[in-house]
């Protein structure tokens, strides 16, 4: 197996790029206030790769710099603003989350690493915007947020931030299983004007050059993650629909079913991973 | 009026006499340019913080002009160095005439 290491490390210098083979040598840590984040897990067993490795390792030094201080995490703007959404009433209900939720967002430790997850009442798999928006149309009788906008991206970088540091777990099996085999026939199927699937630059070709751009594992255990490009949290559907326009198909609809099934199979992709929330990618 | 305008800033509690430290400051701030325009076409009105000061104990440490082409929640971290305790007083300057500011205090190691 090392020799195949070596010999793809080969390969993504060959083909003009430098980033990769430096970061597998040099094996950079992430560690943000004192808490070690692993970038890095043994794959599990039904996937067909050795190794998962985060979106972080992937990036330029001075990417990474950014992530390993909170200071410098742009990111972490829009976790104090959803701080002040967390303490402000909304809705019908004279409710805060903050008048249910007394334990302030610390409760939800560990649930970041669960999500998506099969939600019995409501029969069906649940993000966890979804959950944030079934709390308040039922809890607070206020209107739910857009999934995939600022409000709702910060409030789940917020949540998500409360996980930070621990593994990935997603459950893949009992009810939810239906969802994560759609999940996984999306991401291996092409489709586009490029014909292109998720698995053609995420599993055959991370680590090397897609002209400027970097590939990656395509996991997402960093996200909500804030992108020097457009200097905004994104949301993981958002960034689904932003790859199905790069490879020219139309995208599934931001909250839908099949991009649910489809974050649903990738978190799973990442388990092993630490939640990083929010992260900072180009 | 800017919204989620926010300021933050880092300095060491304490550092000794002659020695330099590093300081970071950050507002959270859209930084609109004044020339981008909205979907009907008009001109989005420039709304900047046009300036920002750190002051140590009333005296001046650093001042910097800002202009339309500095990028949205302005950053910056420089150096300094202190002879006694005191307080940092940073503040920032906005085109609507909000002035925003924070400060911290530090102690002499």
């Amino acid at each position: 197996m090392k020799k195949i290491t070596t010999l793809c490390a080969a390969i993504s210098a060959l083909a003009l790029s430098t980033g990769f083979a430096i970061a597998e040598a040099d094996a950079p840590v992430l560690s943000i206030d004192g808490v070690v984040i692993a970038t890095r897990a043994p794959a599990p067993e039904y996937l067909d790769i050795d190794e998962v490795i985060s979106g972080w390792v992937f990036r330029t030094v001075e990417t990474q710099a950014l992530q390993m201080d909170d200071f410098d995490n742009p990111g972490m703007i829009f976790v104090d603003q959803a701080l002040d959404d967390w303490n402000e009433v909304n809705g019908s209900e004279g409710k805060s989350c903050a008048s249910c939720h007394t334990g302030g967002p610390e409760e939800f430790a560990g649930l970041r690493t669960v999500l998506p997850r099969w939600n019995e009442d409501a029969g069906a798999v649940w993000t966890m915007e979804d959950y944030i928006n079934n709390s308040l149309v039922e809890h607070m009788g206020a209107e739910p947020w857009k999934v995939g906008k600022a409000q709702m991206n910060a409030m789940v970088a917020l949540i998500s931030l409360q996980s930070r540091g621990m593994p990935m777990n997603v459950a893949i099996d009992g009810p939810a299983a239906e969802t994560w085999a759609l999940g996984e026939e999306i991401y291996f199927t092409r489709v586009g004007q490029l014909d292109m699937a998720c698995a053609n630059c995420h599993i055959d070709n991370y680590g090397v050059m897609i002209r400027a751009d970097h590939l990656s594992q395509g996991q997402s255990n960093g996200f909500p993650a804030y992108r020097l490009k457009n200097a905004k949290l994104n949301g993981i559907q958002s960034r689904f629909s932003g790859c199905m326009k790069n490879i020219r198909a139309t995208p599934y609809a931001v909250g839908g079913p099949e991009f649910t099934a489809l974050e649903l199979y990738v978190a799973s992709r990442g388990n092993g991973l630490s939640v990083e929330g929010p992260s900072v990618r180009n | 009026m800017a919204e989620n305008v926010k300021p933050r800033v880092r300095v060491p509690r304490s550092a000794a006499a002659g020695e330099a430290f590093e300081i970071k400051s950050l507002i959270s701030h859209i930084m609109e340019s004044g020339r981008r325009k909205d979907s009907d076409g008009n001109t989005i009105p420039r709304s900047i913080i046009n300036t920002f000061t750190c002051d140590f104990n009333g005296e001046n440490v650093i001042t910097a002009e800002l202009h339309g082409a500095i990028s949205t929640n302005p950053y910056f971290q420089f150096e300094a160095t202190i002879e006694e305790a005191g307080t940092f007083t940073f503040t920032w300057l906005d085109d609507d005439g909000s002035v925003y500011t924070d400060s911290k205090d530090i102690a002499l190691a």
